[in-house]
C-alpha cells in the first residue's frame, strides 16, 4: 500500500523561498476534485430520488425514478391514476430543470477539474456551484412537489374530496388508497458524495498551494524594490 | 521538511469517500417470510376435521390440493370442452379453472365473436359458406420441440365439422380455425409430431372425399377416410394450408391416433373401429352400428410412414381435390406410406410410451391393452410379403407386430404414462384407473413385475380420457393423473337433470398400489373429452399486450392503433364516419358519437393501459357488439348504422371504482 502514496517520492517540488514538498502534496487535491467531477457525472445515470405507492390492487406496487434528466417507473400508470384527482402529470414538474440537468451537470464537472489549474483560493469559487448542488436539486424538487400538489383540478372526479398538499421530499406519506415512501436515490447519494469529497479535495488543494502563495509573498517581500523594476 | 500528506493519514480520508459509494450497492435484505406451519394439526383445524367426520386419507387430499391464495399451481391443465366448442385452462394440482378459451363458439366474456377481429376468425370455420355458431372440441394437442411441450401454441379439433384451430399461448386467444377440406367430421386429432412439423387430424364417420353425395348401397366404392397432415409454421403461428396435405384412408373410421417419437420419430398410428364396413340402418333390419362395427374380432392399427408421406406430396404425387392435395390410397399403398396390423375390436386410444418404444392400443369391447413394438414393426416392413385387405392394403400379422397383452379389465380406452415405469389406461366399463407397468426399457424403474396389472382405482363414473401430467411427451412427470369422467351421478348437490362432468385429480407419486384419488372438479359448461397437462414454468404468456396498439390478431402494433387521449378523434368521409377512440379508466373517448342512419362506421379502438388486468369492456346497446380490450389491445370493428336512434356504449368489465360511469352516448339520425 505504501508505494501507492509514496508516488515519486524521490522528486521534490521546489517552492519559491527554497523551501520543498513532496510531489504527492499536488497530486492528491487534483485527484480529489476530478474524481468527485467523476462521482457527478456518474450520478446522472442513477436515479436521484424515487417514490414507491403501495395499494391493495397493486401487490407489486408502483414507483418513479427521478433521473437528473427523465423520469422513469410507472409514471403513465401513476398519471392515469393521477388524473382521477385532476393533478398534472408527473413530468410537468421540473421540465426545464431535466432539460438542461445534462449540460448543468457537465458544467459543473468541468469547473471542478478546472479547479485542479487555479493554484489559489478562486478554486474554492469554482466549486461552490458543485458543493450547493444537491441542495439546490432538494429545494427545487420541494417546489415541485408543493406545485404539484397543489395543482388539483377541481373539475376531475375526485378533486373536490382531496385537500390541496405536499408530497413528503422522504419518508411516508398517503394519498387515497394509496401509501407512499420517498426515498433518495443513488444518484443523490453521489452527488452528496461528490460535496464530500470536494471539500477534501478543496482542504488538501489549499494545504498545498497556500505554502506556494505564502512563499511567492516571502519572496517578493525581502527583494529589493529596485531589482524587481 | 513537513509533509502534509502522512499515508496513514490519507487512507482513512479515502475509506471514508469509499464507504460512502459503497453505500450505493447497499441493498434492502427481504424481509422474512412467515414460519411454514407448524408440524401437528391445530385444534381448531382439527375441530373441522372431526365434526366433517374426515379420514386421514381426506385430509392428505386437502392438504395436497390446497392452494393458499397467491400461489400457483405446478401444471396447467387445457381440457377442450366438448359440445360447447371451448377449450379450459385448469390449474393442477388445486383443480381451479382459470380461463375459458373461446375457440368454434362466440364467447361474450372475452368478446369472442361479437365485433372484434375474432369474428373473422370464426368466418374462416365456416363451411361451405355457412355460419357455423358452435364446435365439438375432443382432443387439445400442445406443440411440442423435441418431444416435450414447449408451451407456445395448442391445437383442437372440431369433430362435429371438421376444424381445427390454432390458439396461441401468449395471449390464450385463438388465432386461426381452418376448414379441413374434403372431410365433414374428424375425431384423431389434434396431435402434432414431434417439433410440431405438422399437426394431424385423424378421420371418424366416413363420407365421400368432398362429402358429396353417394348412396349408402356404394359405401365400399365411395366413402372413405381421409387424415389431415396440417403444416404448422411456428413463425406465423399459422397452420399452411399450401402445404399441408390428406391421405385417402379406407373407410373404417378411424379413431384415435399418436405420432411416434426417437425409435418411432416419424410414424403415425391411428386405430380404425369399422373394418367391418357396417352402414347402419337398424330401421331396415340391419344391425345398428353399435353391433355391425363389432362383428370381426379385430379391426386395423393404421401404421403411416410420415416422411414417406411428405416426400410422396412434395414429389408431386398428390392430387388436388377442393384446393387440397390428397395422397390417393394406391398412391399410399405403393409408396410404402400406410400399413396395417390388426388390434383388438372396436379400440380408442392408439398411444405411444415416452421413449417411443411401444404403441398401446385399448379395445374397448376386449379386458385387455395390447402393446405393439415399433421394432418388430419396422423390420415387419422391411421383410415384407404380406396379405392385404380388401382395398389391397399390406397387413402386418398380429404375431410379427404385437409385444405383450395385458389384461386390465373391462372397456380400457385411453392410455398415459408417468416416469416411472407405469401405464395408466381408463377402464370406462369398470369405472376405473388402472395402473399396469411397461416392460422392455421401462422394467426396473418401479419395483414391480413387468406387463402386469397393478392397481385398479375406481373413479366416478365412466371415465372418458386420462391424462397425466407431461404425460404424452418423451419425459412424463408422474406426480398427477386426471380422470376425465363421464358422468358424476350422485357426486355432486342435484342442479337438476343435466349433470356436470366430473374430472377427478389422482396422485401418483408413490410406486406400487398407492395410488389416491385427491379431488373432484365438476364441470358444468362443457364436456371435456381429452387434456394434456404441460409445466406451468413453461408457458411465457404476456401479463398485458407487449405495446399500447397490439393487434392480437397480427401480433403487432396495429396501424389504427392511438396511444393516447389526444390522439382520440372522429373523421367523416362522405357516408364513411370512423372513429379512433382511446379507452382508459374511466372513460372513452369520444364520449360522444353522432351520426347519421345509413353512415358507415369504423370504429377502432385501443386500450391504452399498461397495468395488469386493467381490462376494459366496450358494449354497444342493440347492435350485438360487445369487446374485450385487454391492457394495450386494439380492434376494430366495422358495422353499417342501419338502425336510428339513442343507443349507449358502455365498459362491460368492472374496471375500476367510477366502472358505470364509463360509457358514452351513440346518436343515430334519422
Amino acid at each position: 500500500m505504501k508505494s501507492i502514496y509514496a508516488v515519486d517520492s524521490d522528486v521534490k517540488v521546489l517552492l519559491p523561498d527554497g523551501s520543498a514538498r513532496r510531489l504527492m502534496d499536488y497530486l492528491v487535491p487534483s485527484a480529489l476534485l476530478m474524481f468527485a467531477a467523476l462521482l457527478l457525472m456518474a450520478s446522472t445515470f442513477m436515479p436521484y430520488w424515487s417514490m414507491t405507492l403501495s395499494a391493495p390492487q397493486y401487490p407489486e406496487g408502483l414507483r418513479v425514478d427521478v433521473y437528473i434528466n427523465h423520469l422513469e417507473g410507472d409514471v403513465r400508470e401513476i398519471d392515469a391514476l393521477n388524473h382521477y384527482l385532476g393533478m398534472p402529470k408527473l413530468d410537468e414538474g421540473g421540465r426545464l430543470e431535466r432539460s438542461i440537468s445534462a449540460v448543468a451537470i457537465l458544467a459543473l464537472g468541468l469547473l471542478l477539474m478546472a479547479g485542479v489549474f487555479v493554484h489559489n483560493q478562486w478554486a474554492a469559487v469554482l466549486a461552490i456551484p458543485a458543493l450547493a448542488f444537491p441542495v439546490v436539486f432538494l429545494a427545487d424538487l420541494w417546489i415541485i412537489l408543493y406545485t404539484y400538489g397543489h395543482s388539483i383540478d377541481p373539475e376531475s372526479p375526485l378533486g373536490s374530496a382531496i385537500e390541496p398538499f405536499t408530497p413528503p421530499l422522504f419518508g411516508p406519506g398517503s394519498i387515497g388508497q394509496f401509501g407512499t415512501v420517498a426515498s433518495p436515490g443513488p444518484g443523490l447519494i453521489l452527488a452528496f458524495a461528490a460535496t464530500g469529497v470536494v471539500l477534501i479535495g478543496l482542504w488538501f488543494h489549499r494545504a498545498a498551494y497556500k505554502p506556494i502563495v505564502d512563499a511567492r509573498n516571502k519572496v517578493k517581500a525581502s527583494t529589493p524594490q529596485a531589482a524587481r523594476a | 521538511m513537513r509533509s502534509l500528506i502522512h499515508p496513514r493519514r490519507l487512507r482513512y480520508v479515502l475509506a471514508a469517500v469509499l464507504t460512502l459509494v459503497a453505500i450505493l450497492a447497499a441493498c434492502a435484505q427481504p424481509a422474512p417470510g412467515p414460519a411454514p406451519a407448524a408440524e401437528g394439526i391445530p385444534a381448531d383445524a382439527a375441530a373441522v376435521i372431526a365434526e366433517r367426520g374426515l379420514t386421514p386419507d381426506d385430509v392428505y387430499s386437502a392438504v395436497k390440493t390446497y392452494m393458499p391464495t397467491g400461489q400457483y399451481d405446478p401444471y396447467i391443465m387445457f381440457a377442450s370442452g366438448g359440445q360447447g366448442g371451448q377449450v379450459l385452462v385448469i390449474g393442477v394440482p388445486s383443480m381451479r379453472i382459470l380461463r375459458l378459451i373461446g375457440v368454434f363458439t362466440p364467447e361474450p366474456w372475452q368478446g369472442y365473436g361479437y365485433g372484434g377481429a375474432s369474428d373473422k376468425v370464426l368466418e374462416e370455420g365456416y363451411v361451405d359458406g355457412r355460419e357455423l355458431e358452435w364446435g365439438d372440441t375432443h382432443h387439445p394437442g400442445l406443440s411440442e420441440t423435441n418431444g416435450e411441450y414447449d408451451g407456445q401454441f395448442v391445437f383442437i379439433n372440431d369433430k362435429a365439422n371438421a376444424r381445427l384451430a390454432v390458439i396461441d399461448l401468449r395471449d390464450f386467444d385463438t388465432k386461426q380455425i381452418v376448414k379441413t377440406p374434403n372431410a365433414i367430421n374428424d375425431h384423431g386429432g389434434t396431435f402434432v409430431t414431434p417439433n410440431t412439423e405438422y399437426v394431424i387430424e385423424g378421420p371418424q364417420y366416413a363420407a365421400p372425399i368432398g362429402y358429396e353425395y353417394a348412396s349408402l348401397d356404394d359405401y365400399q366404392e365411395k366413402y372413405r377416410g381421409l387424415i389431415t397432415f396440417w403444416k404448422f409454421d411456428r413463425a406465423k403461428g399459422r397452420v399452411d394450408p399450401s402445404q399441408s396435405f390428406q391421405i385417402e384412408l379406407p373407410p373404417y373410421w378411424q379413431d384415435l391416433c399418436d405420432a411416434g417419437k426417437g425409435p418411432s420419430e416419424g410414424w403415425i398410428f391411428c386405430n380404425s373401429l369399422n373394418t367391418e364396413l357396417a352402414t347402419g340402418g337398424v330401421e331396415l333390419g340391419n344391425p345398428p352400428f353399435e353391433a355391425g362395427t363389432a362383428k370381426n374380432d379385430t379391426d386395423y392399427l393404421h401404421i403411416f410412414d410420415w416422411k414417406k408421406a411428405e416426400a410422396a406430396f412434395k414429389g408431386g404425387k398428390a392430387e388436388t381435390i377442393n384446393g387440397m392435395a390428397v395422397i390417393r390410397l394406391q398412391t399410399a399403398i405403393d409408396e410404402g406410406i400406410l400399413h396395417f396390423t390388426p388390434e383388438p375390436k372396436s379400440p380408442h386410444g392408439s398411444d405411444v410410451t415416452p421413449g417411443g418404444e411401444f404403441v398401446v392400443v385399448g379395445g374397448k369391447l376386449d379386458p385387455h391393452v395390447t402393446v405393439y413394438s415399433i421394432d418388430k414393426i419396422k423390420a415387419a416392413i422391411e421383410a415384407g410379403g404380406f396379405d392385404a385387405d380388401v382395398y389391397g392394403v399390406p397387413v402386418i400379422p398380429l404375431d410379427k407386430s404385437m409385444e405383450a397383452q395385458v389384461e386390465l379389465g373391462l372397456g380400457p380406452l385411453h392410455t398415459v404414462f408417468d416416469d416411472k415405469g407405469y401405464a395408466y389406461t381408463s377402464l370406462f366399463l369398470d369405472s376405473a384407473v388402472a395402473r399396469w407397468t411397461l416392460g422392455g426399457p421401462y422394467a426396473g424403474k418401479n419395483p414391480d413385475e413387468p406387463w402386469k396389472l397393478i392397481q385398479k382405482l375406481p373413479v366416478h363414473y365412466n371415465i372418458g380420457h386420462i391424462a397425466a401430467a407431461e404425460g404424452d411427451t418423451a419425459s412424463p412427470d408422474g406426480q398427477y393423473v386426471v380422470a376425465l369422467n363421464k358422468w358424476s351421478i350422485d357426486r355432486f348437490a342435484n342442479v337438476g337433470p343435466l349433470l356436470p362432468q366430473n374430472l377427478q385429480l389422482i396422485d401418483v407419486t408413490r410406486t406400487g398400489d398407492q395410488m389416491k384419488l385427491l379431488y373432484d372438479l365438476p364441470i358444468g359448461m362443457a364436456e371435456p373429452h381429452y387434456a394434456q397437462i404441460i409445466k406451468a414454468d413453461k408457458l411465457k404468456p404476456f401479463e398485458v399486450y407487449p405495446e399500447v396498439g397490439w393487434n392480437p390478431d397480427t401480433m403487432t402494433l396495429d396501424p389504427n392503433a392511438i396511444t393516447d387521449l389526444t390522439q382520440a378523434r372522429v373523421e367523416r368521409n362522405g357516408k364513411n364516419v370512423e372513429v379512433w377512440m382511446a379507452v382508459v379508466r374511466s372513460h372513452f373517448t369520444p364520449e360522444r358519437v353522432e351520426i347519421k342512419k345509413g353512415d358507415h362506421v369504423i370504429w377502432h379502438l385501443t386500450n391504452i393501459e399498461r397495468t395488469r388486468d386493467a381490462t376494459h369492456g366496450f358494449a354497444l346497446s342493440g347492435y350485438n357488439i360487445n369487446l374485450s380490450l385487454e391492457p394495450g389491445e386494439t380492434q376494430t370493428i366495422e358495422f353499417d348504422a342501419d338502425m336510428a336512434g339513442t343507443f349507449t356504449y358502455f365498459c362491460t368489465e368492472f374496471c375500476s371504482a367510477l366502472h358505470l360511469e364509463m360509457a358514452g352516448y351513440f346518436l343515430v339520425e334519422p
